[in-house]
Order: C-alpha cells, then sequence, then structure tokens
C-alpha cells in the first residue's frame, strides 16, 4: 500500500515538506505502522504453535532438566540441624548446639515418620547410617540433655566426624552430584572430588561408546549415500524417480519393521547365516553372531539412517549443473581430479547437512539399540531409560546423564543452523 | 548417468564398477523391507526360510500368522488404538503447523531462524529425553494413561514436520498469483480458497501424512505414557520384539510395508499433481 502511495505523480505533503499519505499522517510513521502490524500478523499465526511448544514440550524439558541438581532430602527433613551446622567449621565433631538441632529434628522426624528417608539417604553413603538415625529415633523420648553425650552413649556412630560431614554438605540444595557421578566422580568422605572405584565407572565409557558408534554410523552413512545420492542426481528423471523409491520406501517404513527385519537377516539362525552356510562360506556351527552386539546396532542404524544422509545430499547436487564438470574435463583434468576439486566442494552443504542430521538423531537413539544391542552395542539413552526406572537417586542421575545429552545435542543443532540453516530442511 | 563418447576404457570399467557398487547399496536399503514379506506367509512358527519354502512347496506357506494378527482381539484393539492417536494428532498437528509455516513464510516475521529452531526442536531432541519430561508433565497433571497425553505428545513430534514440508511447498509460492487473482475481482476468500489453498494443499497433505507416520512409528513416548487401555500396536511389538519373536509381528511389519508403500505413492501423486499446477512437468 506505502508503494502504491510512493508511486502517485505528485505525492502529499505536509507543511514541513515531509511526504505524508493520503490522510496526512507522515509516510515514515505510516510505514513504520503497517510493518509494525505486519510483524504482529506474522507472529499470530506462529503463535499457537510456539505457544503449545512453550507449554506442553520446552517447559516439562527444562523443568525435568532443573531436578538432577536439586538436593532437598536433608534440608527439608532436617530443618534445624541444616540451620544449626552451618556455623560448625567441619572438624572434628560438632559442638552441643547441633546436637541439640539434631535432636529436636530427629523427634519432629520420628512422629512424622519422615526420618527414615534421610537415614536411608545418608546410609547410601556410609552403611551403618540407618539403624544409628532409626534406633537414636526410637529412643529420642527417653533421652535428655545433654544431647552429644546421649546421642553418643546411644550409638558410636554420632561421634563419626565423616558423617556430620556428610550431613553438612549434604544441607546444600543444590548438588552437582549427580553430574559428578555421570562422569564417573564422587565425594571422598573429606568432601573432595575424586574418581570413582574402576568397577564402578560405566558412564564415561558410554558417553565414548555412543560419540564414537555414532561417528562411525555416520561414516558409513557418508559412504554409502555419497554415491547413491550421485547416481539419483545424475540420471535422467524417469530413472531417478524410479531409484528414488528404494530410498524412499525405507523412510516411510516403520523403524520397528525395520529392526525387525535386521533380526530375521542377522540373528544365528536368520537368512545371512543361513545363506553362507548354504553357500559353505561358513560352517553350520561356525554361524557368526552379528546381532545383540555392536554390529547389530552399527547396520541396523546406518540403515534406517541412510535416508537422512542421501535427501539433503541428492538436493543440492540435483542443483549443480552438470557443465562444471565437461568444462573441467575439457580444460584438461582427469575425471577424479575434476570430481575432486570441482564437484566435490559444491556438494559440502548438502554433505554437512546430512552428516549433522544423521549425527544428531543416532546419538540419541534408543529404540534400535535396545532391540539389537545386546549388552554391547547400547547408547547412553538405553542406560538413561534403564536408571530412569530406578530410585529417587537413579532417576536424579538419569536426570543429569539426559542433560548432558540434551546439551550435546544442542550444540550440534546450533551448529547445524549456522551452517545449514533450520529452513533449509527438506524432506523427499 | 550416461557413458560419455569420450570415456576411454579404463572410465567405462569404473563407471560399470560404480554402478554396480550402487547397485549393491541399493539392495541394502530395500532387500531387508523386502524380506520379510515372504516370511510373514511362513507355515512354521520361526524367523528363517524353510527348506518347504526355498522348494517353493506351498505346503511351506500359510496365513496363519495373518489369522493369528488379525483374529486376535488385543492386536485389533491396539491397531484401533493407533489409528485413533495418529489421525487424531494428525490433524491438530496439520493445522498448528500450517498456521505457524503460513506465518514464518510472511517476509515480516520477526527472529524467524530462532522460532524455526524452536519449532523443529522436537524432532531433535533424543526421544527418551522428551518421553521422560512428558511423562513426569502429565503424571503431575494426573493425565499420564490417557489417550489425551498421547495425542498432545504426538502433536509436538507431529509439528516440525509440518512445518519444514509447508515451509518448503511456501517457497517455491508466486506472490504475484495472489495480486492477479485480486486484480481480476476476486475477493480475500476466493482468492484464498481458489489460489492459495489448491496450490498449498499438496505440502499440507504431506506434512500431514509425515505427521501420521510420525505418529504412527512413535514407541518411546507411548512406552511411557500408554497404560493398558491404549497399549498401540508399536508398544506391542517393541515388547514382542524384545521376549518371544513370534511371526505374527513379521505379518503386521508386511501390513504395514503395504501401507508405506500406500503413502509413498499418495505423497508421488501430490507430489506430481502439484508440479503440473505450477505449470512444471515432471521428466
Amino acid at each position: 500500500m506505502t508503494q502504491a502511495t510512493m508511486d502517485q505523480p505528485a505525492a502529499p505533503e505536509n507543511g514541513d515538506g515531509e511526504l505524508t499519505t493520503a490522510d496526512g499522517t507522515p509516510l515514515a510513521v505510516s510505514l513504520r505502522r503497517s510493518h509494525a502490524q505486519a510483524r504482529r500478523r506474522a507472529f499470530f499465526l506462529v503463535l499457537p504453535l510456539l505457544a503449545f511448544l512453550l507449554i506442553t514440550f520446552l517447559a516439562p524439558i527444562a523443568t525435568m532438566m532443573t531436578r538432577s541438581v536439586q538436593n532437598y532430602e536433608v534440608a527439608d527433613y532436617l530443618p534445624h540441624t541444616t540451620e544449626a551446622i552451618d556455623g560448625w567449621d567441619g572438624t572434628g565433631i560438632p559442638d552441643e548446639a547441633v546436637f541439640a538441632a539434631m535432636a529436636e529434628d530427629v523427634r519432629i522426624g520420628a512422629e512424622n515418620r519422615t526420618i527414615g528417608r534421610v537415614a536411608a539417604r545418608i546410609n547410601r553413603e556410609i552403611p551403618g547410617v540407618r539403624s544409628q538415625m532409626m534406633g537414636t529415633a526410637r529412643h529420642i523420648d527417653e533421652m535428655t540433655p545433654p544431647w552429644k553425650e546421649a546421642f553418643i552413649a546411644e550409638d558410636e556412630g554420632w561421634a563419626n566426624p565423616e558423617f556430620w560431614r556428610l550431613v553438612k554438605r549434604e544441607t546444600r540444595t543444590l548438588t552437582p552430584i549427580y553430574y559428578l557421578l555421570s562422569f564417573d566422580f564422587e565425594y571422598d568422605s573429606h568432601g573432595s572430588i575424586v574418581e570413582r572405584p574402576e568397577e564402578y565407572q560405566v558412564y564415561r565409557l558410554m558417553f565414548v561408546r555412543t560419540a564414537w558408534m555414532s561417528l562411525l554410523i555416520t561414516t558409513l552413512c557418508i559412504v554409502l549415500g555419497y554415491p547413491v545420492a550421485y547416481m539419483l542426481a545424475n540420471l535422467p528423471l524417469r530413472y531417478s524417480n524410479l531409484l528414488m523409491i528404494l530410498v524412499l520406501l525405507p523412510f516411510w517404513t516403520s523403524l520397528l519393521v525395520r529392526t525387525s527385519a535386521w533380526i530375521v537377516l542377522l540373528q544365528q539362525q536368520g537368512v545371512v547365516n543361513d545363506t553362507l552356510v548354504w553357500l559353505g562360506i561358513i560352517a553350520d556351527d561356525g554361524r557368526m553372531r552379528m546381532i545383540y552386539n555392536q554390529i547389530g546396532t552399527i547396520v541396523a542404524m546406518t540403515h534406517i539412517l541412510l535416508p537422512f544422509m542421501i535427501l539433503p545430499l541428492y538436493s543440492v547436487m540435483k542443483t549443480i549443473p552438470k557443465s562444471y564438470m565437461r568444462a573441467a574435463r575439457s580444460m584438461g583434468a582427469s575425471p577424479l581430479r575434476g570430481f575432486v576439486s570441482v564437484y566435490m566442494p559444491l556438494t559440502v552443504p548438502g554433505l554437512a547437512a546430512g552428516v549433522l542430521l544423521v549425527f544428531i538423531l543416532a546419538i540419541g537413539y534408543y529404540i534400535t539399540p535396545a532391540l539389537v544391542g545386546g549388552d554391547t552395542g547400547i547408547f547412553i539413552s538405553n542406560m538413561i531409560a534403564r536408571s530412569m526406572q530406578g530410585s529417587t537417586a537413579e532417576l536424579k542421575l538419569a536426570l543429569a546423564l539426559s542433560t548432558i545429552l540434551l546439551v550435546a545435542v544442542l550444540i550440534f543443532y546450533w551448529l547445524f543452523n549456522k551452517l545449514v540453516g533450520v529452513d533449509r530442511l527438506k524432506f523427499g | 548417468m550416461a557413458i560419455p563418447n569420450y570415456a576411454g576404457p579404463g572410465e567405462r570399467t569404473w563407471i560399470w564398477t560404480y554402478r554396480f557398487i550402487c547397485a549393491l547399496i541399493f539392495l541394502f536399503l530395500i532387500f531387508p523391507i523386502i524380506v520379510i514379506i515372504p516370511l510373514s506367509f511362513n507355515a512354521e512358527p520361526y524367523f528363517t526360510f524353510t527348506p518347504e519354502m526355498m522348494g517353493l512347496d506351498p505346503e511351506g506357506y500359510s496365513l496363519r500368522w495373518y489369522d493369528a494378527l488379525f483374529g486376535s482381539s488385543e492386536w485389533m484393539a491396539s491397531i484401533r488404538n493407533s489409528f485413533i492417536i495418529s489421525i487424531s494428532s494428525t490433524i491438530i498437528a496439520t493445522t498448528l503447523g500450517t498456521l505457524a509455516a503460513l506465518g514464518l513464510s510472511r517476509r515480516d516475521m520477526p527472529a524467524r531462524n530462532f522460532i524455526t529452531a524452536l519449532l523443529i526442536s522436537p524432532m531433535i531432541v533424543p526421544l527418551i529425553i522428551t518421553a521422560a519430561a512428558l511423562f513426569s508433565f502429565y503424571a503431575r497433571l494426573d493425565l499420564a494413561n490417557t489417550f489425551f497425553a498421547i495425542i498432545m505428545s504426538h502433536v509436538v513430534l507431529g509439528t516440525p514436520f509440518v512445518v519444514i514440508t509447508v515451509t518448503a511447498a511456501l517457497s517455491s509460492f508466486d506472490e504475484q498469483l495472489i495480486r492477479a487473482s485480486r486484480s481480476m475481482g476476486a475477493g480475500k476468500f476466493t482468492t484464498f480458497f481458489k489460489v492459495i489453498l489448491p496450490l498449498l494443499l499438496p505440502g499440507v497433505i504431506a506434512g500431514g501424512l509425515f505427521a501420521f507416520i510420525t505418529s504412527l512409528d512413535e514407541v518411546v513416548v507411548v512406552l511411557f505414557l500408554a497404560g493398558p487401555e491404549q497399549t498401540p500396536i508399536t508398544v506391542r511389538m517393541f515388547s514382542g520384539l524384545r521376549e518371544e519373536i513370534s511371526p505374527t509381528i513379521l505379518a503386521l511389519a508386511s501390513v504395514l510395508v503395504a501401507m508405506s508403500i500406500c503413502l509413498l505413492a499418495t505423497m508421488e501423486l501430490i507430489r506430481r499433481r502439484g508440479e503440473r499446477l505450477r505449470g512444471m512437468t515432471p521428466g
């Protein structure tokens, strides 16, 4: 509309020589107003989905993530002790004031039957604390001040400095402990951060394994996808449309169907082993183990993610004029030279899109590794799923692991957006 | 991919080798999907070809697993549940996603890149994280194990596909057509229904089909959210594959493959129609 106004032969002016619209508003104001209106209109169209996702997707994820650093058990159930122990310097055992506060908390805890939860929480790190606290809670009504002597007489555990240091540490309501555990670290009895004993170290290994298997799968997708995308992009349309079906059909087929197909093919009594035995390549008792291990995960996931590599590569390759290669040849480049220094650099945008997409999807994969991965071919997602079903502490560990995985995914997603642009994403 | 006239013998050999390699890769892509179809007609409870099947003996083939599938009230209930969930979530996801895509494609959209990234994010966030977060969200509202929660979760997972496909369809949309229509005296509504919508429809339907297949195929979120009343086929298949694998799963898988073929054919028809409408002819 503003454009139409400007096209008029004699634009109306106000007294100061500014251009105005027909009703006398300065043109700049009117233009700004109409821009703002257009922006609002565009935004209102997006708003329903944005609000829906904020409430039912982004907020639940954010809430869940914050729970991985929360640590309310001790602070909630031992409120007096939490207050009193703040002034203690952490050497030896605390003085009478702290013991008195503890006595008050134990008495309330015994009445409300909440003392067991604190006891269980601390017992995880110092075995024996459960019976120490529960025993004291049973006799608290018969005990009299001074509390320090009374408590120690009741149970030797109250004289253990390690116990008090742990209580002091656990009164903090924010804890990095689940993140430490995620990287196989923990607190020792003095409260400093140390590596966990080797037999408990699992998560670092899982992260490393998830990363290298995802990298391997991405590499395999490049190796298998690049030639196919090149062929599809350079065949006449009527052939390439037909061959495209071979890429799109797997893409449209249920993930579970494809995973069960690989179970059928790769198991010990499966089609591949049967064929190899029938051909006499392997003996009947020498059947290969190709599933419920890393091979199974790698093969099945490469198959499942391959279309995500081929489609972006194809859509970029289709736009590269064929004359470029002919020009390279005519100027004396060998086919290989022409391909490597003229064609391949032009495909980099598609390659970047495919690589990031496959890698991002691979590191968060759950279903396929769970079905064909056995023990050695599972990913960090499977560890998360296992821990989710456990106790509160395990759940929080799972949440910490999830947060780390999510951060990794978001970094690659950010990179993807930077290098490729989410608005360039297309299927089929 | 024609062999150029000037190709020497070395290059010819290479091109043939290359074609052979590509054929093998295509085989890798399609063979696993094809192989389960004959196996689903197995007369024996095995996941492998029996000697009778290899000898093409009719005795080796039967429809018993299809009987087991369609005759089982449990499987049929799951199939029904799956369709309830997928169809409802597709309708909502397509509506929300199309509106958002219309907004995103406007020149004046503020913070377009950031908002697009947010809208696409459900596709990127690992499903296990989404599933756990949505479970605790709906559990707190006392809505876990309801169709409502599952459908809403699948709307979340389906919308990125609608946004992507409809935005792509809009990017090739010629704005002049609107002006042409208006200049010839069509009102806003006539223009929308007679010009914009027919051109946009292929993209919207394609996006809807994507959302539908995403929901139908989704396992992880329903593993967390579905109670016995809502169990969809994917959950039943997943537990079937983990425990005792019976060829009933292969029968279902074959049915699903047939469905994918139908969906793919629909997509192809829509695409060609869209190209024709835009005045491009498929080669």
